[in-house]
């Protein structure tokens, strides 16, 4: 198994260069300007401008400053923004605990709804319960983030006015109202992403264990007498969920970036945003950290789901 | 078993549909997205002999309460502040942000006069500030100023700003203030004497307004030149500067949010109100409209650039705000190509010795000017937020910018006198009314930004100069290509090959010297400038070139005036240049939010000691 992985992680160096170069050159050849800002501003001109370019390092030919990126890279660093002339590790660090704290949760609270709901609607496949669900997934992944984000604002912002529309990083979590502060301007967009993620994930979770439970496995447990709960948890969903997991590990790198637009709705300043508003402005540095990052991670993912679906599934076997 | 599924089915389907529905009147128009011009250049060229100043920072009446009286104040932005250092900035986000805690000698005021902050006393002719000769200003700085790391603000942190951006290798954005000047010495700890290369007719282009905030000596000593970005020192110092401004730092998530507290060393002790101030950004200018409109979520949204439909809805169903439009230099302007741009043309396409084959025609151009309806224009797409206006100037003391339209002189749509003109140019309509002469098509491409309010600004010309017999096609790009200085993209407003193109500009200082003076031979742009020139439409008038000439030496106040509106009136005449709407800063301020005044030639942060509730 150590071969396996070792063998693994050999052929992904190549492909996460790969994937960094191909990025780099599309950023680069893109037309745009990290400057355009002061486009139309008369008290900027164009020679200004230009020798703001230069100090960043843009004036030299895109090949050059790829092999400098990647001499950056491997001294473990990845340069720095041009909007903020700071490290952008500074940036991704400064990003990540909202991004945790929000899409991250949503992922769990995605989940804890998913595989109740889903095991209860594939238990109960013709009952109310099961139709109602169909009718909430289907709403769930059919309407997009900023739709459900703004139907939320509008009811519980603007008419109810109950909670906050703007997500505010700078409450401190030391006291009881410092935490009720927080899980109130969390409320909306976590609520968003959950119903997304949840729809999605149900539906999933629903089609495993409809696979499963027809089994003679489940037969033979329902006819030695044990009952319908132990038959149902014990038996069928340990083995739906191990596709679930290795679902579930595929997509954890998503929630390092994949809550752009609902990041923008609620002005959460998670790392989606970062990557949004970067590509905007045509902040290089900051976009190749994110996306290199972000490779990295699906890579790893995808070595960590090898690793649980063997795990889990004994007939599974590492050549 | 199949009734039972034909019932989930529909009823699915029932709910879905209802939702949708639900939906249909929550669908928000995407919020315009043009960068404007925020502060244009500062030109040469103020009144020298301005009349005496207020003595006191600003008029505004004085706060209610004492300092730190109020809790926190919020303020939203829908582009975040990336860097603290407004000499590094990359928008009017930073300047904006640095202003709480960054201060220039002097601001100024919606007057067009300058109102001191660090100095003293303003400097004038009358007052031996500035030299006769109008070569040198003599800043009197405050004596009772203190960092807020309590050290005294002296000449020598007046003197380092100067050092810092003249370096071109620190690549300050501010770095055109401080070009065309001699030396800045400091004569003793309070007085700062400024010696310009040329006589300058502006001695307030330097160290006043957005471009002008002073840096701490001590703290930014060994951040000049490449290191200024590079060192870590330097970049810590660029995200937490010590200013002498009523705030001082509290935490900076760059790209988020900005915290500030009070800093206790600010001069005016009964000042500021606010506690703290939460500067938030990010997220787009509509749901900051209704943030402030209809949840009372922050106090103050800025540049709140959305579709008037929209923006006036909110205004009237939200109580919690109210809407306060800054009139000022902002023109959004129709602009035409002079030289050739055809394909045809080769390696001369675009040359400034080339001519337009019909828009070197002044008749073609005044057609098209007056077929536009710019009333209509304003009111349904601007409303309150924009006012049509007829020239391109539309501030004191040059117009009075309820003059810009209908006032000096009137530029109603006149489709019949338009038809006129272009069948005097020889220009008959053809068989599909677009008009023709000698085999060629009166055929225009029309560029612009990618936003809706532009290209609704757009269908209306199309339609008014289809009306005349002239076809257009409308492009548009998006604002961060239009903008940029790439010279291998032909849609830049630079390199412009186009016929027509529609972008807003302005004059950052009162004085429009540098501003019109943009428009002669010697700007213009070409290849050998790599289409950098701000001259984009390749204007070249002899005339105005000698009035740009008169205007940079003329020291008279009444004669500097008339020569600008000379200026103004050639480049309306010509043609070249058709301005549209005179546009406003447009903010939503909480309605208990009370000593907000605005001012188009500052920071809209400039007065935020004055602010309380």
């Amino acid at each position: 198994m150590a071969t396996y992985f070792l063998r693994k992680v050999l052929y992904a160096i190549p492909s996460l260069l790969g994937i960094s170069f191909i990025i780099f050159a599309i950023l680069s050849l893109a037309p745009g300007d990290p400057l355009a800002e002061f486009g139309a501003n008369p008290e900027v001109p164009a020679e200004v401008r230009e020798n703001i370019k230069k100090s960043l390092g843009l004036d030299q030919p895109w090949p050059v400053r790829y092999v400098k990126w990647l001499g950056t890279l491997s001294q473990g660093e990845f340069g720095f923004s041009f909007a903020a002339r700071r490290p952008v590790t500074d940036l991704l660090s400064q990003r990540l605990p909202q991004t945790l704290m929000v899409v991250g949760v949503a992922y769990i609270i995605a989940l804890l709804i998913a595989i109740p709901v889903g095991v209860l609607s594939a238990a109960r496949p013709n009952s109310a319960a099961s139709h109602i669900v169909s009718l909430i997934t289907m709403v769930g992944i059919s309407l997009p983030t900023f739709l459900t984000g703004l139907i939320l604002i509008l009811v519980f912002s603007v008419e109810l006015g109950i909670l906050p529309m703007i997500y505010d990083t700078n409450i401190k979590l030391d006291s009881l109202d410092g935490w009720g502060k927080q899980i109130k301007q969390s409320l909306m967009p976590i609520a968003v992403l959950a119903l997304f993620n949840a729809g999605a994930m149900t539906r999933f979770v629903r089609s495993a264990m409809l696979e499963n439970l027809p089994a003679d496995y489940v037969r033979t447990a329902r006819a030695k007498g044990l009952s319908e709960w132990s038959v149902i948890i014990k038996h069928a969903l340990r083995n739906s969920l191990i596709p679930v997991v290795t679902l579930i590990a595929i997509n954890l790198p998503g929630v390092f970036t994949g809550a752009i637009i609902t990041e923008q709705i609620f002005r959460v300043n998670g790392i989606g945003e970062l990557l949004v508003t970067s590509v905007q402005k045509s902040d290089t540095p900051v976009v190749m950290a994110i996306v290199f990052i972000y490779a990295v991670l699906v890579v790893a993912s995808q070595l960590v789901a090898d690793v649980v679906y063997g795990v889990l599934d004994p007939r599974i076997k590492f050549a | 078993m199949s009734n039972k599924r034909l019932v989930s089915f529909f009823s699915l389907t029932a709910a879905a549909s209802m939702l949708l529905a639900a939906c249909g009147q929550a669908a928000p128009t995407a919020a315009p997205t043009a960068p404007t011009a925020a502060p244009a250049k500062p030109t040469e060229a103020a009144k020298p002999a301005a009349t005496a100043v207020p003595a006191q920072p600003t008029a505004a009446p004085k706060p209610a309460g004492k300092r730190g009286a109020g809790d926190t104040v919020r303020i939203l932005y829908w582009q975040a502040p990336t860097i603290l250092n407004a000499h590094l900035a990359a928008g009017t986000k930073d300047f904006d942000a640095a202003r709480l805690i960054l201060e220039p000698l002097a601001g100024i005021g919606a007057e067009g006069v300058p109102v001191p902050a660090l100095a003293a006393e303003i400097p004038t002719v009358a007052n031996g500030g500035v030299s006769k000769d109008l070569t040198t200003v003599t800043w009197k700085l405050r004596k009772d100023v203190k960092w807020s790391d309590g050290t005294p603000f002296t000449a020598d942190d007046v003197v380092f700003t100067y050092t810092y951006c003249a370096d071109a290798a620190t690549a300050c954005a501010t770095a055109s203030s401080f070009a065309g000047i001699k030396s800045v010495e400091a004569v003793d700890p309070s007085t700062v004497k400024v010696t310009f290369a040329t006589p300058t007719t502006n001695p307030y282009r330097i160290f006043v307004s957005t471009q002008g905030y002073i840096l701490q000596k001590k703290q930014f000593g060994a951040c000049i030149g490449a290191k200024a970005s590079t060192d870590s020192a330097c970049q810590a110092a660029n995200n937490a500067p010590i200013g002498t401004g009523p705030y001082k730092l509290k935490d900076f998530k760059s790209g988020d949010t900005v915290l500030y507290s009070i800093n206790d060393m600010y001069r005016d002790p009964d000042k500021p109100f606010f506690k703290e101030v939460l500067f938030k950004g990010g997220g787009d200018a509509t749901s900051a409209a209704r943030a402030a409109f209809q949840t009372g979520d922050t106090d103050y949204a800025w540049n709140l650039q959305v579709e008037w439909a929209v923006l006036d809805q909110l205004a009237k169903t939200g109580g919690k705000a109210v809407l306060v439009n800054t009139p000022g230099a902002n023109v959004e302007r129709i602009m035409f190509q002079a030289a050739d741009i055809s394909p045809e043309a080769g390696d001369k396409r675009g040359e400034p010795d080339t001519k337009h084959p019909f828009f070197q025609d002044k008749k073609v151009r005044q057609a098209l000017a007056m077929a536009i309806d710019r009333k209509t224009m304003a009111e349904q797409l601007y409303g309150q937020t924009g006012d049509p206006t007829c020239e391109l100037i539309t501030t004191d003391p040059f117009i009075s910018p309820s003059k810009v339209y209908g006032g000096i002189r009137k530029c109603e749509p006149d489709i019949e006198g338009a038809k006129k003109l272009l069948d005097e140019a020889g220009w008959k309509p053809g068989a599909d009314g677009i008009r023709v002469k000698d085999g060629k098509k009166l055929k225009v491409t029309f560029n612009t930004s990618t936003n809706t309010l532009r290209q609704k600004e757009q269908a209306l010309v199309k339609d008014a100069w289809a009306a005349i017999g002239v076809d257009t096609e409308l492009k548009n790009v998006s604002a961060t290509v239009f903008f940029s200085t790439d010279a291998a993209n032909n849609d830049t407003t630079g390199k412009f090959f186009n016929d027509v193109q529609m972008y807003t500009n302005n004059y950052s200082q009162p004085d429009p010297t540098d501003y019109l003076c943009d428009f002669t031979t010697a700007q213009i742009s070409a290849k050998a400038n790599a289409w950098r020139g701000p001259n984009n439409i390749r204007y070249s008038n002899p005339d105005y070139d000698k009035l740009c000439t008169a205007l940079r030496s003329e020291s008279d106040d009444a004669k500097r005036k008339d020569i600008v509106l000379k200026m103004n009136d050639l480049l309306i005449t010509d043609a070249f240049v058709v301005p549209l709407i005179s546009r406003k800063r447009v903010s939503a301020i909480a309605k208990d939010l009370k000593g907000v005044k605005g001012t188009p030639w500052d920071s809209e942060m400039w007065d935020i000691a004055d602010w309380s509730k």
